[in-house]
Order: C-alpha cells, then structure tokens, then sequence
C-alpha cells in the first residue's frame, strides 16, 4: 500500500515537474506546479509531517502560487518569445543535469546502503500530533529563529510594497503637517480700499 | 518496502529537473523563479525524509523555516518582476544586461 | 659628578640656542658675553674634572645619562664616560674654543653675521664635547655628524661667495664618503657584539678576534679588521687623511677663527681621538694598523710638500695641519697612542696659534691673504711676530719646544714598530720633518722678514691687532711652548691615561722609546744630535737661503723642475681625479640606478605595472560579467557540481 502511494504520487511530483520545465505557456507552468506542491504534500504525509503538508498547501498554493498566476498573468508574457532559444542551451544543461544526478545517484546509493541507522521507524499510534511536536520545538528551542523568522516576513511584506507602490503624478494627497503649520499671513491678505467713491 | 533511499533518490530527481529548468527557460524570468521554487521544494523533501527516517524533529523545523524564507523570496521576486516590467515593458532575459561589468 | 658633566654640555648648548634665536634681542655684545660666559663655564669644570682625575679626587665616570630607546635589545642612550683621555680632550677643546670665542670679538668685529657665528661656534664645542665625553657609539656618531654640520654652516659662513658653498658642499660631501664607511663600521661592531656601549664592546672585542667574513666569496677577513678599516674611513673623512682630505685646504673659505677651532685644532682631531678612543680594537688588528700606518705617512709626507707651493697663507697652515694630522695617524698606526694623543695636543696649541697669527695678519692686511705681497711685518706687529715664531718653532719641533717632544716621539716610536709598512712611514716621517720645518718658515720668513711688498695704502694703516686679538696669541703661546715639557713624561711612559688607552705589550713601541730614559731633559740632549732636529734646522736654514739670503733662486728651481712644480701645485691632481673621474662615474651610476632601478623597475614596473596589471586582470574579468542572469546562474550550478564532485572525492 504504501509503495503503491510512493510510486503513483512519486511519478505525479516528477511528471509535474517536468510540465513545470517544459510548458510553454506559463500558465501552465504555475498550474503544473501547483500539481507538484499538492503531490509532494501527499507525500510528506506518507513521511508523516503532518502539519508541513497542510502549510505547504495552504501557503504555497494558497498564497504563493495565487501571486505567481497573478503577475504571470498580468504581465503577459508573448510565449514565442519566451521559449526562442529553448533548445539551444538544452545539450549543455542536460550534460550538467546529468553529471548532478549521477553524482547524487552515487551518493543516496553508495553511501545510504552501508547506513543501518536509515531503517524507517515504526508508525506513529493515532494520538500522536505532529503539530504538537513541532510546535513544542519552535517556541522552545527555536523561539529566537522563529522571531526572526517572523522580522523576515515582515521585511519581506514592507519591500514588496515598497518596491510595487508608485505616486501618480497627478495624485491629490493631504500633507498634515502642513496644514497644521498654516499661519494666517499664508492665507489671508488684508487690503485696505477706500471706500468706494462716486463717479 | 520504500526506504530513505527512495525519497531520496524522487528528491535528486526533482533537484535535477529544476535544474535543467533553469537551463532550458533561461529567457523566462517567472519559470526561473518556478524552478526555483522546485528545487527549493527537493531540498525540503530531504529535509523531512531524513528527519523521519532519523527521528529528529528539526528537520522539519528547518523546513519551516525555508518554508518562510522561501515565501519572502518569491514575493519579491515577484515584486522586483512587476517593477521591472513596468518600467522596460518586458522581462525578456535578453535584454537585462545593463549590469554588464 | 653627572651634574658637572652635563653642565660641561649643556652651558655651550643654551648659549648657543640663545645666540643663535634669540640674537636681535641679546644684541653683539649680548651673544658675545653669553656664549664666553658657557664656553668659560665648560673650560672652568673641565679643567677641574681633570685635575679630579689626575690627582685622584674623582673616580672615572662611565654612566648612561639618559635612555633614549631600547631597541630589540640595544640600548640607546645617552651617556658619558669620562676618564683621563676624554678629560683631556675636553680640556683642550673648550681652552682652544675659549680662546678663539676671544680672538672672534675682534676678527669678526665688523661682520653682520656676528651673533649667528658665536651662535655656530658654541654649538660646535657642545657637539664636540658629546663626542668626546660619548661612553657608546650612537652619541659617538650624533657628535661626529653635529660637528661635521656646525663645520659645514661655518665654512659656507659667507654664504654669499660662490667658493665658500663650494667649499662647504666639498667638505660635507667628502665626509659623507667617511661616514659612511664609519656607519658601517658602527654596524658591524653591533653586528658582532650586539651592543653599542664603549666598555662592552671592549670587553667583548676579544671574542670576536676569531670570527671572519667573506665579503667577496673565497676571502676571508678577520671581524676585527674589517670593523677597525670602516670605522677608521670615517677617521680619515674627518681628519682629512689620504684620499678623503681635498676639503681641508678649501675650508680655509671659512672665517680664520673657524679654521683654527674647527679645522686645525679640535675637530678633523676628532678622528684621531676616536682611532684611540678604540684602541682595544685596533690592537686586535695589525692589518687595520698596518693601513693607518701607512695612510698616515703618506699623509704626513705628501701633503707636506703640497705646503711648499702654496701662496695663500691660510692654505700653508691648512697643509700644514694635513701633514700634522698624518704625524698623529702614524704614531696610532704604530700603537703609540699616547703620542698620538699627545701630538694632538700639542698641536691643537701651536696651530690654533698658527691660525690665529695668520688671522691677526689677514686683519691687518685687510684681508690679504697672499703671502707674496707680504714681508716685513715684523715691525708692524710685533706680538704677532713673536707668538707666531713660538708657534713655528713648536710645530717645526724645535728642541725645547711642545711640538718637538710629541713629534720625535712619534718618529721614534715608528722608529720602534715592526709592524709592516713602518719603515716606509719611518723614511716619510722623518723627510717631513725637513718639510714641515721649510714650508713653515718659508711662510714666516715671507710674512714677516725680507722686503715689503704690499702696497702704499695697506703698509699705510698697518697696526698691531687689538687686544681681544693678542690676548688669545699670547695665552695659547704659552702652552705651546711648556705643555710638551710639562707633560711629556706622564703622558708617554707614564700611567697618565690609565686604562683608558690599550696597548698589547708585543707593539708597545712607546716603552721601547722609553727604555734609555724617560724625562724631557734626556730626550732634549739626545733630540739635538737626533736626525729630526738637524732636518728640521735644514729646514729652517733651506728656507732662510731661498727666500730671504737669495730669493731669486726659487722662482729658478721652480722653474728647473717645473713638472714637480705643475703636480705640486695641482695638488697631486686629486681634485681633477674627483670632479673629472670619480664624480661622473658616481653621477653615471645614480642616472643609470635611477634610470632602471627607479624609473624602469618600481615606478614602471611595480607602481604602473601593477596597476597595468589590475587594469589587464578586470578587463579579462569583465567579460565574465556579462549581465545576463542565465549567465550567473550557469555559473553558480556549475560550481554547485564542483563543490559536490569535491565533497565526493574527498570521501
């Protein structure tokens, strides 16, 4: 049963991926990698990180993904020019591809058989929380990374703002500070006029 | 049975895919951050493989805190892509080369 | 004791800064009074510091004053170290600057510069005194460079004559080749005895008799020699022996006061007491004797003869000097320090005399110094007549007189050396001897006897000097006269230096003189049927027959042998030598390390080839930066691959 999963969401994540390297349509790129995140939080279920699964899904597809379709689509990329030069690169980079999944085949297979401490442990029983441990860990041990965590995030909302924002240059906008410091001279001018005289 | 080396090896492949994203949509700004993302993805995947496999909750708090980063990452990736485009009407790779040395 | 001491320093020093910043405020007879004042306070305390030592109230002094720095382990310092020879020297150089502080008051009476010259003057018996008073090598040097500076300053003293900067740039130049050697001498002795202080180095002179160095490959030189040789070439930049003494006779540019203080009888002495000052070093070398021997004699001998053709009679002094600086290298190149010393005294009486006449002269001929258009002034100046004939008389070593007993002392004790090279000096020392006794009374048969030839108007005002100018003449005539008898049985075979001079018994040639008696009365019997004294009268009877009894004669000699006449009177070409061979040689060497060393090697090769470099290297680099994202995303997965092939096949 479990193999069964593995295998199914297993080929899912990669042939997502693959829609994710190849599409042409960036769209579908986004959609592809949606199906990758959902995929692999099935997976990690199967490893039993509960609580990651349910945030990759809620963060990553909720939110991250939303925000990649938004700017792909209202930036509009033209597709053709997109994928010009698509294949001339491609001998290259699948020769580095190559070299990279043969040296990481040497390493998960070479070094992870001689490794008896890798046998899987035993199936957590149905009271145990996921979320509970990892929620003991991080406001124990790492309460300090979480805080900075949180700056990060913080820092991260006030860039983007700030880098997105832009003044109109016709924008109407209410300076207080100014209008506090108004005197009467500023605005009233008294003139004295004799009065009118007849003609 | 599926042991660590399995996820491990599905972790290399995604790894290696995203890579050869970044080669082969080398014009496509958003696609580089997409692959970016993947193989930000492959690193969490080993993370929380080997953090089941050995017992050990930090992996998965490392995870969330790429996780964190990861999300902080592309919104101003995305940003910085808005403001680029709004200001040269393209993203085409080709064309930003005005930090050439 | 400390505290006299630097008295004796500073008194001349304060009196100096005053004179010389302060002199539009203390006014002519303000900085004249003062810097008497120092000098006399130097001179008062010196003598009592010596009569301390001889009579045995005070114990030698030999202690640091002030530290300056310790460097790695050297020590550098301040110091003094006081003993009967330095004593000695002190009292001699502040007696002769005493009097010459005197003797200026009248010669430099009329001259603007006046407060700056007294300012000069006792800065240079303050830089005197450190060097004589030094107990280590670096106050040694400060001394030895102060007072090749003050020289410098005095002889440019009319810095509006183009001779008088030649002159003095000739003079500072021609040093710097002696200091030179001198500093690598100093060097060499921290480099072998890791100290600087006199007594250590003394006491640690024996250990490295043993040592060698091979400068050039395949030849080795003993330690001892090669630090004696270097720091006797500063001995010779400074007391003006062969080849380094072209400047003396040019320094004459400077004021007469000067050349008698500085440039007869105190500081081209300097060499000479620093040679004795080392003795216990050059004992450890005959070779370095041999050469001090031998320079000294060349220098005695030659620069002697250069006196019989010179017109000018500050030159005929100034040579004078040269050949008698030559008489003190020789008695120390034959280990007869003491006579050297004592030569030195002797001297630094009767040729301050000499110089000072020849001054009084000069101020009465109104500044004519060409002893041909003089004559007869015997009966103008007759207390100048009669000092500069004592003065003479001691420097031709006539029996009786200072200059006699310190002179055959020197000739016997070459007489006595064995060491190579000492027969030679013994045949140069002895026809010096009639040299020296023909130029000198030449000049003074020239000056003061025979027909007068100067003009109307200068024969017209011709007068005695005034007092200020007598005085000096009169109370250095004195010594110059009775020191030698006075002093020269403790001084040569007595224990009047003490320990601070060293003669290894096998060279001590001056007990050798010693052996058939030892008190003057013996020596003055035995000096009148010695050759010395019958040269010396032929000397005197040569000159009287060529330029008073028949003075048509000499210009028909200097005809007859007019190619010895042309290499005498260009000064054995040494100054041609210099400005038409060495000068542009050294010139040629300067462009050409400028040339390649500096303008090819560290600007164009190191300063701008580096920079070239860098230029070269980012330009390279830059094409690397190409802008392109995929580029450095290439790059950055490639090294990604590296890294983990590394990892890999580091296991």
């Amino acid at each position: 049963m479990e193999a069964v999963i593995f295998y199914f969401f297993g080929a899912a994540l990669i042939a997502s991926a693959i829609g994710v390297v190849t599409s042409r349509n960036p769209v579908h790129s986004a959609m592809f990698l949606v199906l990758a995140f959902v995929t692999s939080a099935f997976l990690w279920m199967l490893l039993e990180a509960e609580f990651l699964a349910i945030v990759l899904v809620l963060v990553y597809v909720g939110a991250v993904m939303v925000l990649f379709l938004f700017v792909v689509m209202m930036l509009d990329v033209k597709v053709e020019q997109a994928r010009a030069g698509f294949t001339r690169y491609a001998p290259l980079g699948i020769a580095v591809v190559m070299i990279i999944v043969a040296q990481l085949g040497y390493v998960v297979w070479a070094r992870t058989q001689e490794m008896n401490f890798l046998q899987a442990p035993p199936r957590a029983d149905a009271g145990f929380s996921n979320t509970e441990l990892l929620g003991s860990q991080l406001y124990t041990d790492y309460a300090y990374p979480f805080e900075l965590a949180a700056v990060i995030l913080l820092v991260a909302i006030v860039a983007a703002i700030a880098l997105t924002m832009r003044k109109r240059p016709g924008l109407k906008v209410q300076d207080v500070a100014r209008q506090v410091q108004v005197r009467r001279e500023d605005r009233v001018r008294l003139v004295s006029m004799d009065a009118e005289k007849g003609e | 049975m599926i042991g660590v080396a399995h996820y491990l090896t599905l972790a290399g492949l995604l790894f290696a895919l995203s890579v050869a994203g970044i080669f082969l949509n080398r014009k496509n700004v958003i696609i580089l951050l997409m692959c970016i993302e993947l193989m930000l993805l492959a690193v969490n995947f080993n993370f929380i493989t080997l953090s089941r496999f050995l017992g050990d909750a930090a992996g998965q708090v490392f995870v969330f805190f790429i996780l964190t980063v990861a999300a902080a990452e592309s919104a101003i990736g995305l940003a910085i892509l808005v403001v680029l485009f709004r200001s040269r009407r393209s993203i085409n790779v080709e064309e930003l080369d005005s930090m050439k040395g | 004791m400390q505290q006299v001491l630097l008295t004796i320093v500073l008194a001349p020093l304060v009196a100096s800064v005053v004179a010389g910043l302060f002199g539009a405020y203390v006014g002519r007879k303000g900085a004249h009074w003062l810097t008497i004042l120092g000098v006399a306070v130097s001179f008062v305390l010196s003598t009592w510091v010596l009569r301390g030592l001889l009579v045995g109230d005070l114990a030698p002094f030999n202690d640091t004053v002030y530290t300056w720095g310790i460097s790695d382990g050297v020590h550098m310092a301040v110091g003094f170290l006081v003993d009967r020879l330095s004593a000695t020297m002190m009292v001699v150089v502040t007696f002769v600057s005493l009097m010459v502080h005197i003797y200026t008051i009248g010669y430099m009476h009329d001259d603007p510069g006046y407060q700056r010259f007294f300012s000069y003057i006792s800065l240079f018996t303050f830089s005197m005194l450190m060097l004589v008073m030094a107990n280590n090598f670096l106050q040694l040097f400060f001394g030895w460079e102060a007072v090749g500076l003050v020289s410098y300053l005095l002889i440019g003293f009319w810095f509006t004559r183009p001779t008088a900067i030649h002159a003095n740039l000739k003079a500072f130049l021609v040093n710097r080749v002696g200091d030179f050697g001198f500093l690598l001498g100093i060097a060499a002795v921290l480099f072998y005895t890791g100290t600087l202080d006199y007594a250590e180095v003394f006491a640690a002179a024996p250990a490295i008799a043993g040592e060698t160095i091979e400068i050039f490959s395949g030849r080795p030189w003993a330690a001892p020699t090669l630090i004696c040789l270097l720091l006797f070439v500063g001995a010779m930049g400074k007391s003006a022996q062969v080849p380094l003494h072209v400047w003396l006779p040019d320094s004459m540019e400077g004021p007469t006061p000067i050349s008698a203080l500085i440039h007869a009888a105190t500081m081209v002495t300097a060499g000479i007491f620093m040679v004795a000052r080392m003795s216990p070093l050059f004992e450890l070398s005959p070779t370095a004797l041999s050469v001090v021997l031998v320079i000294g004699a060349t220098t005695a001998l030659f620069m002697g003869l250069l006196g019989l053709v010179q017109n000018d009679i500050k030159r005929v002094v100034a040579y004078s000097t040269l050949s008698q600086l030559g008489y003190m290298t020789v008695a120390l190149g034959a280990s007869a320090y003491a006579a050297g010393i004592f030569h030195l005294g002797t001297h630094a009486f009767f040729k301050a005399l000499l110089f000072l006449a020849a001054g009084s002269v000069i101020i009465g001929m109104h500044h004519e110094q060409d002893i041909r258009r003089m004559g007869g002034l015997r009966r103008y100046m007759p207390i100048t007549y009669w000092t500069a004939l004592l003065g003479s008389l001691a420097l031709i070593g006539f029996p009786g007189f200072s200059g006699f007993f310190s002179k055959d002392a020197i000739i016997e004790a070459v007489h006595a050396s064995t060491i190579p090279g000492a027969g030679y000096a013994h045949a140069c020392v002895l026809i010096g001897v009639f040299v020296t006794a023909l130029y000198t009374f030449r000049m003074f048969f020239l000056v003061f006897h025979g027909s007068e030839r100067m003009d109307e108007h200068v024969r017209a005002h011709l007068k005695e000097s005034s007092l200020v100018v007598t005085a000096p003449l009169v109370l250095l005539a004195i010594p110059s006269v009775v020191i030698g008898w006075m002093a020269m049985e403790p001084v040569l075979f007595g224990q009047y230096f003490g320990q601070a001079l060293m003669v290894s018994s096998e060279r001590d040639v001056l007990a050798a003189v010693g052996s058939h008696g030892t008190d003057p009365a013996y020596f003055l019997v035995h000096g009148l049927t010695a050759p010395p004294f019958l040269l010396a009268m032929a000397g005197v009877f040569v000159a009287w027959w060529l330029y008073l009894y028949r003075p048509a004669m000499a210009p028909a000699i200097a005809e007859r042998f007019r190619w010895i006449q042309g290499i005498l009177v260009n000064k054995y070409y040494f100054d041609e030598v210099n400005e038409k061979a060495l000068a542009p040689a050294v010139r040629a060497l300067g462009q050409g390390l400028w040339r390649f060393g500096d303008q090819r090697l560290i600007d164009g090769a190191i300063v701008n080839g580096s920079a070239r470099f860098i230029g070269w290297l980012s330009g390279v680099i830059r094409r690397l930066q190409s802008g392109y994202l995929y580029h450095y995303a290439f790059a950055m997965i490639l090294g990604l691959a590296g890294m983990l092939g590394w990892l890999l096949m580091k296991g």
